[in-house]
């Protein structure tokens, strides 16, 4: 079985260190927020001027000068600091935030990631995202691995246009989880009941078979 | 004399002197932080043919939403504008020019702006449309796209949480944002806030914005619409 969103969140949660720095796109990357270990203390960026976000606030707490970069009201962590826009991404620019997780249409085994246009479709515009990829020290996808026709997202070469070229080194899928090594994928895990075969067979890029390729563990 | 007292008494005075065709520069992030008394007078002043660098566009009625239903804002330059279908229709149909920026070298052309800084190397968006027709230049092992400073705004709005008589703002949580920087880059630079106290009140360490950057302040009366209230179940 393909995971699901809470699955892919649980096993992305792993990729967390213990004193890490992190920014978590929207979308899946939110969720990892909810699955970070109990034994690590971590704090998450968000990118319009606050360091240690917390959860969501209780109606009590609600305060509208009190949002994250998805505009959404939230509260602040212990040891939290708030700053302008200029100085927060001073911070991504500056290599400081320690892992990125974001959300993509496609990707490809140079690195590059194609996440902000569909040309034919509205743009609404690019956000942080170009400047995170373009700026952490580790970027982390979260993504189906196809379309909803089945088409592989993980490309020889992106499609659409580009967020970031040269960024992408790992990439968790609702179907496997691959580390890109100069210019190839390599499957390290595979959803429980998805076989190789079936991963090989949505993955358009060049992708290596490591000899034992476990089963993520939810 | 007026001296150092930057207090005005009322809208028509805090932004005297605008006209069409103007770079406005307005503060804030979605909803936050936003100079909502401003948006609504330059509404009203019903000046065109303006340039608005803002990070977002407001929402339908809200905010700078508000100059897109009076089809004021001839080019708006942000980085993250759909949040109403009004500006959709604008946008398509070609009636508005839209220049999408990244956040972060958004925020920084605006802090060159202000610092006098004419252009700065960025790794943002390189090999991607945004770098498309500029210079970019190898530094180490890494490609840099050359990005340009803004003309100074000819009003830049800012909302801050306290000012001082003399124009020291001090701003709340995440409602400084974009309104730290952009308050440095205006030729004329006007501060909406919640609370104003006189000059010597506020601890100089606390101060964000400096009053040498702020040319008029004024007391102003906030909605703090909420775009997206999210609560937790207990």
């Amino acid at each position: 079985m393909a995971l699901t969103k809470e699955q892919m969140a649980q096993r992305m949660a792993r990729e967390l260190k213990d004193g890490y720095y992190v920014n978590l796109g929207i979308g899946i990357p939110t969720l990892v927020a909810n699955y970070v270990p109990k034994d690590i203390e971590i704090m998450l960026q968000s990118e319009n001027g606050l360091l240690g976000m917390g959860e969501f606030p209780s109606e009590d707490q609600v305060d509208a000068d009190l949002i994250n970069a998805g505009k959404q009201t939230v509260t602040t962590s212990t040891g939290a600091s708030f700053f302008d826009s200029s100085t927060s991404f001073a911070m991504i620019r500056g290599g400081h935030v320690d892992l990125t997780i974001l959300g993509a249409f496609e990707i490809d085994q140079k690195g590059n990631i194609a996440s902000w246009m569909i040309p034919g479709k509205l743009v609404k515009g690019m956000g942080g995202a170009m400047d995170l990829v373009a700026g952490a020290e580790n970027i982390i996808v979260a993504m189906t691995h196809a379309n909803k026709h089945g088409e592989s997202k993980i490309l020889k070469e992106c499609t659409l246009p580009l967020t970031g070229v040269n960024c992408v080194k790992k990439v968790v899928t609702d179907l496997a989880v691959m580390e890109l090594v100069d210019g190839k994928f390599h499957l390290l895990e595979r959803a429980p009941g998805v076989s190789v075969d079936e991963i090989k067979e949505k993955t358009q890029a060049d992708l290596v078979i490591n000899d034992n390729v476990i089963e993520i563990q939810i | 004399m007026a001296g150092l007292n930057k207090v005005v008494s009322n809208y028509e005075e805090a932004l005297a002197g605008i006209s069409d065709n103007m770079l406005l520069m307005v503060g804030g992030f979605g909803l936050c932080g936003i100079p909502e008394g401003l948006i609504q007078k330059v509404c009203d002043t019903g000046v065109k043919g303006l340039t608005c660098i803002s990070n977002n566009a407001g929402v339908d009625g809200f905010g700078l939403g508000k100059l897109l239903e009076k089809r004021q804002i001839k080019t708006m330059i942000g980085s993250y504008v759909g949040e109403n279908k009004l500006f959709e229709e604008l946008f398509l149909s070609g009636e508005m020019e839209v220049i999408l920026t990244p956040q972060g070298t958004l925020a920084e052309k605006i802090r060159a702006t202000g610092a006098g800084i004419p252009a700065f190397y960025t790794a943002t968006g390189y090999g991607t449309k945004i770098a498309e027709g500029k210079e970019t230049k190898k530094f180490g092992d890494r490609f840099y796209v050359l990005e340009e400073a803004y003309p100074k705004a000819d009003f830049s709005l800012v909302k801050a949480h306290i000012a001082d008589t003399q124009g020291n703002l001090i701003f709340n949580k995440t409602a400084n944002n974009f309104n730290q920087v952009i308050a440095t880059a205006g030729k004329i630079t006007v501060a909406e806030v919640e609370k104003i106290v006189p000059a010597g009140e506020l601890d100089p360490d606390q101060i964000h914005v400096p009053g040498i950057y702020v040319n008029r302040v004024i007391q102003g009366k906030f909605e703090k619409r909420i775009e997206k209230r999210t609560v937790r179940s207990n």
